[in-house]
């Protein structure tokens, strides 16, 4: 298991070093500065040296390193380290080399608890009254060890509310010529429950339920029965779906109900994936043409493909250049263009894209000439955009349901957000 | 503690200062707000290893009754940082841990218990023991939790002493508990154990396994990855046990932690051993496939791990996966190695139906910037040839369409594929040579040179200037590798042998040179054998030089079949990364194997994994019947070891050779390292640009 847990800066200096077996030496931190970080010729997260395996995850200006020996459980440990960048982010608000600055629970390098919620009651700001330990500390053991670790068990709100957030990440890479390639949706429920008490949760959405593909109905739960109920007309298909930890995942395969006691506060209740029916909410149509060897001409197109009262944000458009461009003339439609020389690229902002719109970007950039001509490598072009109220795969919210003990009427609120993911267009 | 503030702690700071912080915080110190600073101070520097903090040792041990868990663990923390240091003066705190193990508050007895657990302190240990049979039993799950792992910590620590004690056995019943991540601490520490020691063997029986499977919903998601790992120690003793335990832990492919996912995975591919029913195995295949692609949505790092247990998978059990070959198309920006994991996954999903799709992708990648990924790039597209018949004409096509890029390393390894394409299919593409010939001055790697030779020599009598060519090549004959040199030598032969007019002046030169001006033995062993051969029996000289070669196959970058299902049992691991028999990369870990046990479908796996295209090809030697004398046959065998001896020499030099462009790439630093310790070499494993990565692209 994980022998150490180790913190670096850029400059390769040790910012933390917790080792949780004997076996992690300090002259590791050494070994992992000159292997890693002062070597440029490293293209993988993991090195093993001998027995030892440096895994690291780089994150803002600092290395995450984890020192195991043997063969140890890489999903584990990189799991384990996005974690911890998930505590610092919820700690400090931003996890960088400033922030670096508090301890972590694991035992003989197994990763205990790294629910934010409950670590915050373990490591607080002040110290523990002394007065106060004794029933506090035995809440805190009952709950790292209870089945519901991620939840206090005494929380109160005068206004009982929820908010769910469905944010779909659209991921395009289409052809020279047109053809999609690939589109699927990478989407995210996010809940931030703020609830009173022990409140179970029931939550519904419109999928299809088609998680098992064809025919064969498998002999794995009652798939085949809730089939039937699939039929309505406007459901989707997720091709896969993962829960946190507080879903009750037997539930969820045997009769599809997603069923849960919610953390208090934002959490991840569910990712999921979908690549049938993606509603792509941008089309492009790029025409670059080089002519000779001094000039490239741009003329690119792009179509919103919702509905006309919505509009989507901070639509960036960002289109590769040769790496000889000298100067770039552009005009557009709409928004603005510029041509940005260190990034070879030009960056066509749209603040505001309504729905069914149309604009256009024409450009000719000018080269250099050079001395040995190497073929252009042309990048895709890649979108940046927002768009609120609408989901590309066309999931929707039917229900969330909140039973409790003390029976309290609950406030739900839905949003739906759409994003690009890596949204790439060759030409 | 979460001010940015705190910054200023890591400031370097002088030992007399600081204890003369420590000591005037005094009585006003109201919650002890001056110390926790300087502990925090000290603390910091610590961490920066300024070693001059050793001498605040006895200050330290003094602080550490103040009734306040924060000064608590900080002072623990720096006596587990210094004790193995001054174990004298960490003797002093003892008693202050043995006092807190007897504390009402369960969570200083855990810390206590933690503490004392790491120092590695013969009298630590010793005095740890009694205590911890207590805290065992405690009333607290928190600290009985702890005292599980603590008992692994102590075995480490000394397992002679642990085995004299009741300890293990204790950890045992401790998988009784009520509370389950009591009982998953439990199972992780008796695994913990296992692997270290040589007397301890780890089973669970099924109505264990069947409880640890139903404790698994209460469990944390930590929780749950150690009790799926400790649920490789069962061995299902039917069918219908296995199939049970599988569908039971399903559930968990859905869960948000890649680690649980992972070693369900494992857990599930293990099981299937022991399952009869097929239809079973095709329904819980068709299971697996859904989560691993949606590991693809998490971080780079889980991507990668993802995507090499995917090769690994897809090898086992080739239903799972077997959907859509687009969700590893790369996308611009990902990090090199998912990117060169994927293209191998491209590679072995490439089927007939999608071929056109693929081609279309691996054009594309074959024009990115990263060198390493191009010439994968090409080389795949030349190997689809080779794999695909129905598909050779179209990835010709687009070699060629490389070809003309003229950038050299893209020529150079499409050279190199082209010549295996020309041995699969032998008289098929030649048209094609021209066009190669035209981009003879770009090659300067041995591979690319030697596969030109090697076109060269076979296709002498098409080639009108074949002479010419190949004496351009021997001009510099003296200084290329041997890899090179033994591919003109025969080049020459075949020459002289199709166009007796055109070679008769080289070859008496090239024979001269390879026999008397060498120090390699291969070299003159094969100078002499073609000297002989032409000089008794010219005929038969052809019939051997220009016999048939043994067929080639794109398959055999398969895993062995032992390495395959030991990996299978390691999935998620960290030697899935290297696709390498795990002792190879680790050598101290216990090997896996899967047990015997009347359910272990023995036949099955047996076909499963001995597919007849993962057997090396045999070469295939025709007997002929117009001299079929025995030595001929032999002699045929002999050249057709020779064609290969090159390549096959490369490989058997530098096992963890990387494949392709061997030379230049090993030139480049950070390519092949070793770190010269005392007593033996260790081996640095680093995916992707090292030795050692299961690169599967490679012929």
């Amino acid at each position: 298991m994980i022998s150490g847990i180790l913190i670096f800066n850029q400059k390769g200096e040790n910012l933390i070093f917790r080792a949780y077996r004997t076996d992690c030496r300090p002259r590791l931190a050494d070994v992992f500065r000159i292997q890693v970080i002062s070597n440029p010729q490293v293209r993988s997260p993991i090195l093993t040296l001998g027995s030892t395996t440096f895994s690291h995850v780089k994150h803002e200006n600092i290395y995450l390193v984890a020192i195991s020996k043997g063969n140890a459980n890489a999903a584990l440990v990189f799991e384990f380290l996005y974690r911890l960048i998930q505590l610092g982010k919820s700690y400090f608000g931003k996890f960088d080399e400033e922030a670096v600055k508090n301890n972590f629970v694991l035992d003989f390098g197994y990763p205990q608890n790294t629910e934010t919620d409950t670590l915050k009651m373990y490591i607080t700001t002040e110290g523990v009254k002394t007065e106060r330990t004794m029933e506090d500390s035995s809440k805190i053991t009952m709950q790292a060890t209870g089945a519901i670790s991620w939840r206090r068990a005494d929380i109160k709100y005068r206004k009982n509310e929820a908010f769910v957030d469905v944010i779909e990440e659209v991921n395009l890479l289409m052809s020279a010529t047109g053809t999609v390639l690939r589109a699927d949706v990478n989407g995210q429920i996010v809940m931030r429950a703020y609830l009173s008490g022990t409140p179970e949760c029931k939550f519904g959405l419109n999928d299809r339920l088609l998680l098992d593909g064809d025919s064969a109905a498998g002999p794995v739960g009652n798939v085949a029965g809730t089939k039937a109920t699939k039929a309505a007309a406007g459901s989707v298909t997720l091709e896969d779906c993962q829960f946190h930890q507080c879903v009750k995942l037997g539930r969820f395969e045997s009769d599809r109900v997603i069923s849960f006691i919610p953390p208090d506060g934002e959490f991840d209740l569910m990712r999921y994936r979908a690549t049938e029916n993606v509603n792509l909410p941008f089309k492009v149509h790029a025409i670059v043409n080089e002519i000779g060897k001094s000039k490239v001409n741009f003329s690119i197109s792009v179509r919103s493909n919702f509905a006309s009262k919505l509009f989507a944000t901070n639509v960036v458009i960002r289109i590769p250049t040769p790496l000889n461009t000298a100067k770039v003339t552009e005009t557009t439609t709409q928004g603005r263009a510029k041509y940005e020389p260190e990034q070879n690229n030009i960056v066509w902002k749209i603040n505001r894209f309504s729905g069914q719109q149309e604009h256009v970007l024409q450009a000719e950039a000018d080269l250099t000439s050079m001395t040995t001509h190497k073929a252009w490598s042309r990048p895709p072009l890649s979108l940046n955009f927002s768009l609120l109220m609408f989901t590309a795969s066309g999931l929707l919210v039917r229900y969330l349901k909140v039973f409790e003990k003390a029976n309290y009427s609950s406030i739900r609120w839905v949003r739906y957000a759409t994003r690009n993911g890596s949204y790439e267009i060759r030409f | 503690m979460a001010s940015g503030g705190d910054a200023k702690l890591f400031a370097r700071g002088k030992v007399t200062e600081l204890r003369q912080e420590l000591v005037n915080a005094g009585k006003k110190d109201k919650n002890h707000a001056a110390k926790k600073i300087t502990l925090k101070k000290i603390v910091a520097n610590m961490t920066m290893s300024n070693n001059d903090m050793i001498t605040l040792f006895p200050d330290i041990v003094n602080c550490m009754s103040i009734q306040s868990l924060e000064i608590k663990k900080m002072c623990f923390l720096f006596l587990v940082n210094y004790a193995r240091v001054k174990p004298e003066i960490a003797l002093k705190a003892l008693p202050v841990l043995l006092q807190d193990l007897d504390d009402s508050n369960p969570l200083i007895r855990a810390l206590a218990l933690r503490t004392i657990s790491y120092i590695h302190v013969r009298e630590f240990v010793e005095q740890t023991v009694g205590p911890l049979r207590r805290l065992t039993k405690d009333g607290d799950p928190y600290v009985r939790k702890t005292a599980a792992i603590t008992i692994a910590k102590l075995y480490d620590h000394d397992r002679v002493l642990l085995e004299k004690t009741d300890l293990i056995d204790r950890l045992n019943s401790m998988m009784r508990d009520e509370n389950p991540t009591v009982v998953s601490s439990a199972l992780a520490a008796l695994m913990d154990i296992w692997e270290r020691s040589e007397t301890i063997q780890l089973t669970i029986d099924y109505s264990t396994a069947s409880k640890i499977v139903q404790i698994l919903p209460d469990c944390s998601e930590w929780g749950q990855t150690y009790i799926l790992e400790a649920l490789m120690t069962y061995v299902p003793q039917s069918s219908s046990e296995a199939s049970l335990l599988a569908e039971r832990i399903l559930p968990r492919l859905s869960h948000s932690n890649s680690s649980v996912v992972l070693t369900c995975v494992r857990v599930v591919i293990y099981l299937m051993n022991y399952i009869a029913d097929d239809k079973l195995i095709s329904s819980l295949c068709r299971k697996l496939s859904p989560p691993l692609v949606t590991l693809l949505a998490k971080g780079p790092e889980i991507q990668y791990l993802a995507l090499r247990n995917a090769i690994l998978v897809l090898q086992r059990r080739p239903d799972v996966l077997r959907n859509d070959v687009r969700v590893f198309f790369c996308k611009y920006n990902d990090p090199i190695y998912v990117k060169v994991t994927k293209l191998e996954l491209i590679f072995m999903l490439a089927s007939e139906h999608n071929i056109q799709k693929v081609l279309t992708e691996l054009k594309e990648y074959a024009t990115e910037i990263d060198v390493h990924f191009v010439r994968k790039a090409v080389r795949a597209i030349g190997k689809l040839a080779i794999k695909i018949e129905s598909a050779a004409e179209d990835c010709i096509g687009c070699l060629l369409e490389l070809v003309s890029t003229k950038v050299s390393y893209i020529v150079q390894e499409a050279t190199v594929v082209i010549r295996n394409i020309f041995r699969k299919y032998p008289n098929r593409y030649e048209s094609i040579i021209s066009t190669l010939c035209e981009n003879l001055d770009s090659l300067d790697e041995p591979e690319a040179k030697a596969a030109m030779i090697w076109i060269i020599g076979q296709y002498a009598d098409r080639i009108d200037n074949s002479d010419v060519l190949l004496d351009d090549f021997l001009y510099a004959f003296h200084d290329e590798p041997v890899e090179v040199q033994l591919a003109l030598l025969t080049a020459t032969v075949k020459l002289f042998i199709q166009r007796p007019t055109k070679g008769q002046e080289l070859v008496p030169k090239v024979l001269k040179w390879a026999t008397e001006e060498t120090d390699n033995p291969d070299l003159r062993d094969r100078g002499y054998m073609y000297w002989r051969l032409l000089s008794t029996d010219p005929a038969g000289a052809k019939a051997i030089v220009m016999g048939d070669k043994p067929v080639i196959t794109a398959e055999s970058e398969r895993l062995d079949p032992v390495t395959l299902q030991e990996m299978c049992l390691n999935i998620g691991t960290l030697a899935t990364v290297y696709l390498k028999p795990v002792q190879q990369v680790f050598r101290s870990v216990k090997p896996r194997k899967l047990h015997a046990s009347p359910a272990l479908q023995k036949q099955k796996i047996e076909a499963e994994v001995n597919t007849p295209s993962m057997q090396m090809p045999i070469p295939a030697i025709n007997f002929k019947n117009t001299n079929g004398t025995s030595t001929d046959t032999a002699a045929a065998a002999a050249d057709a070891y020779f064609q290969n001896v090159a390549t096959r020499q490369l490989q058997e030099m530098n096992i963890n050779g990387d494949g392709f462009g061997d030379s230049t790439m090993a030139s480049t630093p950070g390519e092949r390292q070793y770190v010269v310790n005392q007593h033996n070499p260790t081996q640095i494993y680093q995916p992707q640009v090292g030795p050692g990565n299961g690169d599967l692209l490679e012929l």
